[in-house]
């Protein structure tokens, strides 16, 4: 394994056009999510007239921010579908876009440091296999072959008593996926809009017909919301409410290193996951920090404890810097699953709630999205996603099943 | 990370707490005649605003008490701490520019 160079990328990927006066579909938000969207509404749906509309500068929000793992190792039969289906995707998408976003498969340990831990992972391992989701268990002689500095000796406070492994789950380069799905969407004549932001919807009764933005009022046969820790903002701007909460969700990565982690590790007990981006840093994250918060940035405490944890399982990492330390803001629904679909509103769609994991969903969150405002219905995918689930009590409970501690 | 004012112990670093969300949602008084989408309502939906909250919190390795503090959520200042018996503070007015 050596460290690769990053491509050289093209001046120019996509137009930067002034907003028309108005779209079939407006997109708010040019993160990941809403990229994918545009790209599956001009490919799956034949829908070209979308702006896309980003009040700052394209993927600058989480999909800057995130630590790049994919994964789709969940626990429930709904979430196992949509995150499978995303990995399909994943594994095709450069060829589709004719971009090399440095997807690697190098797979993730799911590390089980109790007695809990170890029934939870081998019940996952089952729950997946029999969703088509590839999976194993391996003891922590295993895990040392796939991960030789992981430290799974028993002397240590938490030992390794063993691990889930997904050899198909990986790391792509964020930057790079925005990219390659900005400009094919441009392409294809989607607009993408940097430096809009909207300040209100226009609304006829309970329909919306187009929004307010800085740049003016730019109408609209339907909308779909795509804007993360956000989504809240825009929703009372529209006049309804959403089950989430905003959190900072903080990352850091260490200065490049010559490659000395070959799959990506992930710890909820001692509350870590760590992996190793082409370049070399160490990129870990953990869990969001308790508070409410719009400031991308969090408490470093948090990024104490994270790096405490990384120490521990990686005895090597300890003379490693800190280079850099981020936040973004992170939209948490009640049951951890993901909010797509209808609104009160008509014409008025959402997608949010992904909390700490929407980056491994981008191009499943996309398809859907875009299913389900390009045909007014839920693709079959995100029906049990809906908004009404918190009325009905159907809810997705990934709080604790996910693989990960939210 | 914040400092905040436990209304008992006084000052005190934001690891010494525990969040908990929203302040002031009251348990509804007549339970028997909710409808789902009220019920909804209580037990999933909260405010999100960004900008003042006001929001509990616990003092979990000093007295163990609850008490409210109003934050903003995008500048993390803590405005105000104030006891479960006191109500919401009126915003702090910091010259005419806020």
């Amino acid at each position: 394994m050596t460290t690769q160079p990053l491509p050289e990328h093209p001046d120019f990927l996509w137009r930067n056009p002034e907003p028309r006066s108005s779209y079939d579909v407006i997109i708010v938000g040019a993160g990941g999510h809403g990229l994918a969207t545009a790209y599956y509404l001009a490919k799956n749906h034949g829908i070209t007239n979308v702006a896309v509309l980003e009040k700052g500068w394209l993927a600058g929000g989480n999909m800057a921010r995130n630590t790049t793992i994919i994964r789709s190792n969940y626990l429930l039969d709904e979430s196992a579908a949509m995150y499978e289906h995303a990995l399909g995707l994943w594994e095709r998408l450069p060829e589709e876009l004719e971009y090399d976003f440095l997807f690697s498969q190098r797979g993730v340990l799911n590390l089980a440091h109790t007695l809990q831990d170890v029934r939870e992972g081998v019940r996952r391992v089952g729950a997946n296999r029999l969703n088509g989701v590839d999976a194993q268990w391996l003891t922590p002689d295993e895990v040392a072959e796939v991960c030789p500095i992981l430290n799974v000796s028993p002397d240590t406070r938490y030992p390794v008593l063993g691990a889930t492994f997904q050899p198909r789950a990986g790391i792509a380069k964020h930057d790079h996926v925005a990219w390659a799905l900005a400009r094919r969407a441009d392409e294809l004549g989607v607009d993408l809009i940097q430096g809009c932001e909207v300040t209100g919807f226009v609304k006829d009764g309970d329909r919306v017909v187009g929004v307010e933005t800085n740049r003016g009022r730019i109408l609209a046969g339907r909308v779909g919301l795509a804007a993360a820790g956000h989504s809240s903002v825009l929703a009372e701007m529209a006049g309804f409410r959403l089950p989430v909460q905003s959190h900072p969700l903080q990352a850091l990565v260490s200065e490049l290193h010559e490659p000395v982690h070959p799959t990506v590790v992930m710890s909820n007990h001692v509350h870590v996951y760590v992996s190793q981006a082409h370049k070399g840093e160490l990129v870990m994250g953990a869990g969001v920090d308790a508070y409410n918060g719009y400031g991308q940035r969090g408490s470093f405490h948090v990024i104490e404890h994270q790096m405490a944890a990384a120490v521990e399982l990686f005895p090597v990492f300890a003379r490693a810097h800190v280079l850099r330390t981020w936040g973004g803001i992170v939209d948490v629904t009640p049951d951890a699953s993901p909010i797509i679909g209808a609104t009160p509103v008509e014409n008025l769609y959402v997608n949010c709630g992904w909390g700490t994991g929407g980056f491994k969903a981008t191009p499943a969150a996309g398809w859907t999205f875009a299913h389900t405002i390009a045909t007014g219905e839920p693709h079959p995918l995100n029906a049990p996603f809906a908004l009404e689930r918190f009325t009905t009590g159907a809810l997705i409970d990934e709080h604790g099943a996910a693989a990960v501690a939210h | 990370m914040l400092l905040i004012t436990c209304p008992w112990c006084g000052p005190r670093d934001e690891a010494e707490y525990h969040y908990g969300g929203q302040a002031h949602v009251p348990y509804p008084g007549n339970t028997a005649d909710l409808t789902d989408e009220e019920w909804a309502a209580y037990v999933f939906y909260r405010d999100n605003p960004k900008g003042p909250f006001a929001e509990r919190w616990m003092h979990g390795t000093g007295c163990r008490r609850w008490f409210n503090v109003l934050r903003d959520t995008t500048t993390y200042e803590v405005l105000a701490a104030y006891r479960l018996d006191e109500p919401r503070p009126a915003l702090p007015q910091a010259g005419g520019n806020r």
